[in-house]
């Protein structure tokens, strides 16, 4: 909300507080305030000063500009030309002699210029008569800015149009301070001010509103209050200079004296107000046989519609609350008015609404309709209903001093449940529990009042404490306390550390060993990301051969995605794996990355997804960072990234209970493919993306190694501590066998039929070789592995190993059908 | 025999002086020293000596035998080094070539930050908890103090899922803030005694989703911590100080605090927290747009509502409760401008950490 200062000093006395000082203290109020506008501050004193045209001629050579003689109060006065349509003897200008720095009005981007003198069809003009646009007020261009009768002239234009303006965010519990007096509320009680009301009384009223118009409220749920004041005999015209200057200072657009006159208000006080052309509601009572307008407010029905007064039709819902009469509907309450009974250029009697809505059919109508105008605004915060009387009167008296209107007798105001007062009981001892600081009584009781709770005190540091008629925001002694904490000051508080007893342990294993495997990945060289857990089913279904996408009820899938892109939660890591491959293959030739992240996979019969913890890795390019030593490294693949994991699960101890496995998945290559398993359960997958795949996700045609593993299983299998064996004090033996076996062999087959066979004295088995073609016989392999035999207790003799090695030889004889290379 | 052998030796030593490497030290060995040298030849003509001088030639012989040894041995170690002294100058290389690059692996910037809040946070006693994205908006809004068309929810456009129901009757979403965390950690532990719960002192790390265009300054994604202390004697002067400190450990201990009123539906009173500016020290700059301060998180105490939706009695029990944005921490730590860097996972982002 924006709030000029000299507004704010109407209702408290702000000029000696500097606007920083006023701001911050604000700010730390609870008010923030975002931004400090100074109007005028860059208008040259010297040259831009309030002027007076004293005489207007035609341009001897134009048509539509014309010569203004203005007297400036500094010299004699300039004759200047100008296009301006509305100047016109008399009236009072902001005027600029050669040399000030303006706003080009003609400049898209509003550059400032320093004004020159020119000669503009053969007459010579020495200064400028300013529009808003000129001055950076506003937009307005179309005519100079006429400022008010009394405006001295030859005052510094700063001087007397200058001023600050607090643009300050109003948070929903804050609602009651959308409005200047709501703010001048607060400086009173932060400075201990007094804050002084805006006029709402008047002497002369004219004959009674009884029989003028009947209120009826059909739906007392949305419409808690109907206030309506008649004021007879209005004058419409342009309101006064200084509230047409405060409306735009607060960012409304003046446009005539009664409509202006509601938006006042509404910025003082902040009630929402709507003025009806009552004589077009006489008029439409007529039509449907009566004397005289009755307002109804009732819900909507289905298909009902309104030209609001933007000219749109809309369409209404019984979400939605209505004021109508008998033939037909007024306005959408609290959101925007019918075009048909707007006050125009003809009005002359005026039925002035002020009324309270449920703000939670505000706020649905309001989104709904997209309309979020500044009642709107407001209502779909909360008004509280005791202000549709004060926002009405304060009105009444503005047309009639401001529009020469008579103020019917009396106010036709329907309240048929007014809101129970609330009155909360707040024990200080409370307060200082809750808040860790000292309260003083007498200090929490001014500071109340001031913002005018009605408090009553109970003995024994209790107070009655009962909510002022303008907020709806106090349900208990917390609020009390926020209250007291925010206007003492939050930096009063001293800073403590917990003096609590300490909970529980409760130890999150999973979280902590997750950690470890992000630090085990990065020691392999791995990069971690993090992905969008949105993506779309066609690309999921882009990482399959069949390319079709999974049914979307498969999926979690939001209902209003804010991008097409980004609209289900996926179910695959390899999804996020592939976007990140894909960025990165264009700059990038070495790509090695993993993903700790989950996957949402919806179950049937249930609300929520399982989210599935996994592990996602994709490796491509040199298996080595490529430099001047190694121009090329070798190109990575499956065993790259079947390395890391084998080396992971090493580090986490459960190398023994996984195994890899030949294994199909639609989204990699045949052949090149295992299945990752724990205790002989697939948990995820290792492989090379299928060529198909690769070009389907215009991906590099070369290796990529990609895995997916469920974590979950994985660091539950992780054993809480394990023993460490000591250091073998023996010599080991070491020999090499190579052992020959058909092509279809698993390697993994003879590993483990050799270190059976080894038993316990076999105390390391590597695959060190794996050697194909001559001299071999075709079809079949050659895999040489080094074995190391020693005993915890004595050095082995070579007879020892000798019998080791001939269980080794045998048992690959017999139960592979292996023979042995090159060696007995 | 004497003099030839005189001869011998001063030959012998003149020649060594000749030689420059080991092929020609060795030559010179085997000539003068070897089984068919020189001073062998000679010696074997010991025979023609007459037999009373032999015994005083044999002396003459051996010692020249040493001191060529010796002679040769001192020569030996110079060509050795010398030699060596060529082969590391040979073996010497442009220093200034780079090294062989060693993949190295780095942890995402959030990770990094998330864990540098949870060490801190650890150090005063705050246990980790976690809890699922995708909520029901029960636990997101209703049990937060926020039922439905509360203005609050439009600070927090929310992604809600289809669950075959109306638009009117949406009851899971994904999680717009850690605070339904809050609810399920309060019940868990007041489920261990619900007469007289233990305290509870948690941060809730996690990935929270809200309705929003992508931007350099707004995404759909990002993470959050929030942290929850509730017991017999929790203040706000324990909240602040318990700021304080995370921000000095984590900012640096120069760092300067604001505390200023604010408003969360969850919590009551509520704050911001403000901290002076890093980049110009709070003199104003872009970054903290001109004000020297930035915003880093909310607070306050927990609202009884909350207390009570979570199984502890607000009559007995007051709360605290905070929250902020590892990766707008980031961004303020590494002066990132743009935060769709964190989930496009471009390398050339990502390894500058």
């Amino acid at each position: 909300m924006r709030v000029p200062i000299s507004w704010l000093n109407d209702f408290v006395d702000v000029s000696d507080i500097s606007a920083d000082e006023l701001a911050e203290r604000l700010t730390l109020a609870g008010l923030e305030v975002t931004a400090i506008e100074r109007v005028g501050d860059w208008w040259d004193p010297e040259r831009i000063r309030v002027g007076q045209v004293l005489r207007v001629e035609p341009h001897p050579n134009a048509d539509r500009l014309v010569l203004a003689t203005v007297d400036y109060g500094a010299g004699e006065p300039l004759t200047v030309v100008t296009g301006a349509p509305n100047v016109r003897p008399g009236m009072k200008v902001a005027f600029a002699t050669a040399g000030a720095t303006i706003i080009n009005g003609y400049s898209e981007a509003r550059e400032k210029m320093v004004l020159k003198p020119a000669t503009i069809r053969g007459v010579r003009s020495e200064g400028m008569v300013l529009s808003e646009r000129e001055l950076g007020l506003s937009d307005e261009h179309e005519g100079i800015l006429e400022l008010e009768p009394e405006a001295p002239v030859g005052t510094p234009l700063r001087d007397w149009l200058g001023d600050t303006v607090l643009e300050i965010d109003i948070l929903p519990n804050i609602a009651r301070c959308m409005n200047i007096l709501g703010v001048a509320r607060e400086v009173a009680t932060l400075y201990r001010r007094p804050l002084r009301y805006p006029p709402t009384e008047w002497e002369e009223t004219g004959d009674p509103i009884e029989g003028k118009v009947e209120i009826e409220i059909q739906d007392p749920r949305r419409c808690h209050r109907f206030v309506a004041a008649l004021i007879m005999g209005v004058t419409i015209g342009p309101s006064p200079a200084w509230m047409q200057r405060r409306l735009r200072l607060a960012g409304m657009r003046p446009i005539n004296n009664v409509v202006d006159i509601t938006n006042y208000v509404m910025l003082e006080v902040g009630e929402p107000l709507h003025a009806f052309d009552y004589d077009k509601l006489v008029e439409r009572a007529r039509r449907t046989g009566r004397e005289t307008p009755k307002i109804i407010m009732r819900q909507a029905r289905e298909g009902e519609t309104l030209v609001t007064l933007d000219g749109v039709e809309r369409h209404l819902t019984p979400d939605d609350i209505l004021v109508t009469d008998t033939a037909g509907i007024l306005s959408i309450a609290g959101i925007m008015g019918g075009a048909e009974t707007e006050v125009t250029e003809a009005t002359r009697n005026v039925l002035l609404e002020a009324a309270s809505w449920d703000y939670i059919s505000i706020r649905r109508t309001s989104r709904r309709l997209g309309i979020f105008s500044e009642a709107a605004a407001r209502f779909s915060r909360g008004v509280h209903p005791a202000l549709a009387l004060v926002g009405d009167r304060r009105a009444a008296r503005l047309m009639h001093e401001l529009a020469g209107g008579t103020i019917a007798d009396g106010m036709a105001d329907n309240y048929p449940a007014p809101p129970p007062a609330v009155t909360v009981e707040f024990d200080l001892d409370f307060g200082e529990r809750l808040l860790g600081m000292a309260l003083d009584e007498d200090e929490v009781v001014d500071i109340l009042t001031r913002l005018e709770f009605a408090v009553e005190r109970k003995g024994d540091r209790r107070l009655l404490v009962t909510q002022p008629d303008h907020r709806l925001d106090i349900h208990g002694p917390a609020d009390i306390a926020e209250e007291v904490a925010r206007i003492v000051g939050l930096d009063k508080l001293p800073s403590t550390l917990m003096a609590d007893e300490l909970p529980p342990l409760r130890t999150d294993r999973l979280r902590e060993l997750e950690e470890t495997v992000r630090d085990l990945l990065v020691n392999a060289g791995l990069q971690e990301i993090i992905s969008y857990a949105l993506t779309t089913p066609e690309a999921e279904a882009r990482l399959r051969l069949d390319g079709t996408p999974r049914p979307e009820s498969e999926y979690v899938r939001l209902v209003n995605p804010s991008s097409s892109e980004r609209r289900v939660m996926r179910r695959t890591l390899l999804v996020s794996l592939v976007e990140a491959l894909q960025r990165n293959l264009t700059h990038h030739d070495r790509v090695a990355i993993f993903e700790i992240g989950r996957a949402y996979l919806p179950k049937p019969g249930q609300q929520l997804p399982d989210e599935q913890l996994r592990l996602g890795i994709a490796v491509t390019g040199p298996a080595r960072p490529p430099s001047w030593l190694e121009p090329q490294p070798p190109h990575a693949d499956f065993f790259d990234l079947k390395g890391v994991i084998e080396a992971l699960c090493r580090h986490l101890h459960v190398a023994e209970r996984v195994r890899f496995v030949p294994a199909e998945h639609p989204s990699l290559q045949p052949g090149r493919t295992a299945a990752v398993e724990l205790d002989g359960r697939r948990i995820g997958v290792v492989g090379e993306l299928h060529p198909l795949v690769r070009e389907a996700n215009d991906l590099p045609d070369r290796r990529i190694a990609v895995a997916e593993i469920e974590l979950q299983p994985l660091l539950e299998a992780v054993p809480p501590t394990y023993q460490v064996e000591p250091v073998p004090r023996y010599p080991a033996i070491i020999e090499d066998i190579a052992v020959l076996v058909p092509e279809h062999t698993p390697a993994a087959d003879v590993e483990a039929v050799i270190r059976e066979a080894g038993g316990e004295l076999l105390r390391y088995v590597e695959l060190f070789d794996v050697y194909r073609g001559d001299p071999l016989p075709p079809g079949q392999k050659s895999l040489a592995y080094r074995l190391h035999y020693q005993a915890p207790d004595r050095t082995l003799t070579d007879e020892e190993a000798a019998q080791i090695r001939g269980r080794i030889v045998e048992a690959l004889r017999q139960r592979l059908g292996a023979t042995i290379r090159g060696a007995g | 025999m004497r003099a030839e052998l005189e001869t011998l030796k001063s030959e012998a030593l003149q020649a060594l002086e000749h030689v420059q490497n080991s092929k020609q030290l060795a030559e010179w060995r085997s000539r003068f020293l070897g089984k068919r040298g020189a001073l062998t030849q000679l010696m074997r003509r010991m025979g023609q000596v007459p037999p009373e001088e032999r015994p005083a030639v044999g002396r003459l012989a051996n010692e020249i035998k040493q001191a060529l040894e010796a002679a040769y041995a001192e020569r030996a170690e110079a060509i050795r080094r010398a030699e060596l002294e060529e082969t590391l100058q040979r073996d010497a290389v442009d220093v200034t070539l780079p090294g062989r690059p060693p993949a190295m692996g780095r942890l995402h910037p959030s990770t990094r930050t998330l864990r540098e809040i949870e060490r801190i946070f650890a150090d005063l006693g705050f246990q980790v908890y976690r809890a699922r994205d995708v909520e029901l908006d029960e636990y997101n809004f209703q049990l937060l103090n926020i039922p439905p068309h509360h203005p609050a929810r439009d600070m927090q456009d929310t992604f809600y899922v289809d669950d075959g129901g109306d638009s009117e009757s949406r009851t899971v979403l994904l999680r717009t803030h850690t605070s339904p965390g809050q609810i399920h950690a309060m019940r868990e532990f007041a489920a261990m005694n619900p007469d007289d719960p233990p305290p509870v002192r948690i941060i809730l790390p996690g990935m929270c989703y809200r309705h929003e265009q992508i931007t350099a300054r707004s995404e759909i994604q990002f993470h959050q911590v929030e942290g929850l202390a509730v017991g017999r004697r929790i203040t706000m002067a324990d909240l602040k100080g318990t700021i304080e400190y995370f921000v000095r450990r984590m900012f640096g201990p120069e760092r300067q605090l604001r505390f200023r009123a604010s408003h969360f539906p969850f919590t009551e009173p509520s704050a911001e927290v403000d901290m002076d500016c890093m980049l110009c020290q709070g003199k104003g700059c872009r970054v903290c747009k001109y004000t020297g301060w930035l915003e880093i998180m909310g607070c306050g105490m927990v609202h009884p509502n909350v207390l009570r939706n979570g199984g502890y009695d607000p009559e007995r029990y007051t709360g605290f409760a905070f929250g902020m944005g590892p990766e707008r921490i980031a961004m303020l730590k590494y002066g990132i401008e743009d935060i769709r860097y964190f989930w496009q996972n471009d390398l050339r982002f990502l390894e500058q950490f």
